[in-house]
């Protein structure tokens, strides 16, 4: 079993507090890395590997590098704690047990992009998380952790799926809607009130403090070639012992689901979303795959949020289709005619096949709007949608023939 | 429903004056204090933006938009209770449709509306991110895990 990292206090009840944050070695890491250069720690964090885990799976070294080094004014980090991916849960844990390893990572990432204010943009729903994150900071500019060259905002969200996109994110930040921003520029370059802004999620940020402690090589080490260190797998759906688990980014789709104890349902397996809903499907006989970025990829599916949702065989995939339909029929933000059009087109579509009235057309009308629709909006939100739109129907295209014909 | 007025205390305006100050422009405070708007006035009424947008210098039609992207702000009246039952993926297939199903007969109201007494309003939301416990709901500012209908009759006799 890999060692626990992000998670090891996470069975404490009070792993949540400064007092046993200290006693578990919390913030040396920041004490090292006072007395490092700016660009050693994004040098560090390069050679570890570490790779966005909010979804895009971004290098995150490589992220930081690219604020412009003759830029005077504020430069701005940006939490993505608006977590919202269907089937992800892990930012949650984070945040309610172990709020100062976030902490400690902004103050070293903050360090690294030469940052003095950083925000950390939390989803509406999340209340208590909230409530204990806020609680950590006040504890941490108590202590003279915070307000001595970083200070932290926490911001509540309101309410949209859209808003964990960066640039919509950027947006809700600063009042407004959450419509994402046309890229380039890049928030790097141009990000939150027109400064250059770094992005990173809850998760991303916690692993910071570790990689400065126990070194790169030792972080790089624990994945693949491409991809440092563990992550946390959130895991749902028709498993026998639904939850986090946190593994190196190594492990295999059949290794995770074993560890969440097995199939439930009727104990055989159909297919696996392996990184929230926006990844595509693999069927029962594709989870041999690592489940790092560059392993989902190469399997036509993504890492993303490393949010598995397992299908039994008793689970009904035109009866999925329906449920993710409505998903992003609800959260597309309307700005780009293809998405705002064709989502909700498609889960009007997925409802009448799933009712009896599909017509014989439909199939192929779904995959032809969400293939040449994908890759032609402002952001990602669309390419997400298509993900389970042509997975689900390619892979399963029985189950919902049998429907069409009734 | 008795009118409630439309205008922030002393000390709330104080705290808006504090919001604002924590960014670098302080229309980023907008989020932070319509939730203040809602939590003091109930929900976010078309004066309620008015008022909002004077504290911002902001047009009344910005904020709108605003309250209408998001689905935490109330333009109507709510429950003394809000009940938002997760519909996505891992809790449908835990059965959310059922915990659907037995709320709405429980209240005697269709997802979307409120008790006659004013005391719930019943909600179906996408994903709340807790699919481990699922099927799962939010319960104001509460998460209920692992639901059955016995649990949700539980839940239900403690709101009033």
């Amino acid at each position: 079993m890999t060692e626990k990292i992000l998670t090891r206090n996470f069975d404490r009840a009070d792993a949540h507090t400064l007092a046993v944050y200290r006693e578990t070695g919390g913030y040396t890491a920041w004490e090292k890395a006072r007395a490092m250069e700016p660009a050693g720690i994004t040098d560090e964090v390069k050679k570890a590997n570490l790779r966005g885990l909010g979804g895009a799976g971004f290098p995150t070294g490589m992220k930081w590098s690219f604020v412009p080094k003759n830029h005077t004014g504020p430069v701005y980090l940006v939490i993505n704690a608006d977590e919202g991916e269907p089937g992800t849960f892990k930012d949650r844990y984070l945040l309610e047990r172990d709020p100062h390893a976030l902490i400690e990572g902004m103050l070293i990432a903050a360090r690294a992009i030469r940052c003095e204010k950083a925000f950390v943009y939390i989803r509406g729903e999340y209340v208590e998380p909230h409530r204990r994150f806020a609680a950590a900071v006040k504890d941490a500019y108590d202590a003279g952790l915070l307000g001595a060259g970083l200070d932290i905002v926490v911001h509540r969200g309101a309410g949209a799926y859209i808003c964990g996109e960066e640039t919509g994110l950027i947006s809700s930040l600063e009042g407004k809607k959450g419509w994402p921003k046309v890229k380039p520029p890049f928030p790097a370059i141009k990000g939150a009130f027109g400064m250059p802004t770094i992005v990173n999620n809850v998760e991303t940020i916690a692993q910071v403090p570790h990689i400065i402690n126990r070194g790169a090589a030792w972080f790089a080490g624990l994945g693949t070639k491409t991809m440092g260190g563990t992550r946390i797998y959130s895991v749902s759906g028709r498993v026998k012992r639904p939850g986090i688990y946190e593994e190196s980014v190594g492990i295999t789709l059949r290794q995770l689901i074993d560890r969440a104890g097995g199939v439930s349902g009727n104990g055989r397996l159909k297919g696996v979303v392996p990184g929230g809903s926006s990844a595509p499907i693999l069927r029962a006989d594709e989870i041999d795959v690592t489940m790092d970025v560059d392993g989902l990829r190469n399997a036509g599916t993504m890492a993303g949020s490393a949010g598995v949702i397992v299908f039994d065989e008793t689970v009904s995939v035109p009866e999925a289709l329906m449920v993710v339909a409505r998903f992003y029929a609800h959260e597309s933000c309307g700005q780009c005619t293809p998405c705002r059009e064709s989502t909700g087109w498609i889960y009007k579509m997925s409802e009448r096949i799933l009712a009896g009235h599909g017509r014989k057309e439909d199939l192929d009308t779904i995959l032809d709007v969400s293939k040449r629709g994908a890759g032609t909006t402002i952001c990602a939100f669309y390419d997400g949608a298509v993900g389970p739109y042509i997975s689900y129907i390619e892979k399963f295209r029985d189950e919902f023939e049998v429907l069409i014909r009734k | 429903m008795s009118t409630v007025r439309v205008e922030f205390s002393a000390e709330q305006l104080a705290e808006v004056r504090r919001l604002q100050g924590l960014y670098p422009d302080p229309r980023a405070a907008l989020l932070p204090v319509l939730h203040m708007a809602q939590d003091t006035f109930g929900h976010v009424s078309l004066e309620a933006e008015e008022y909002v947008a004077t504290l911002f210098n902001l047009s009344p039609a910005h904020v709108h938009e605003v309250v209408t992207f998001y689905t935490l702000y109330f333009q109507q009246p709510k429950g003394r209770h809000v009940v938002a039952v997760c519909h996505n993926l891992s809790c449908h297939l835990a059965g959310a449709p059922r915990i659907i199903e037995h709320l709405k007969q429980r209240l005697g109201v269709p997802v979307g509306e409120t008790t006659d007494d004013g005391r719930i309003t019943l909600q179906s939301v996408e994903c709340l991110c807790a699919c481990e416990h699922a099927p799962m709901m939010q319960v104001d500012d509460r998460y209920e895990f692992d639901l059955t209908p016995e649990k949700v009759d539980r839940i239900l006799v403690r709101l009033q």
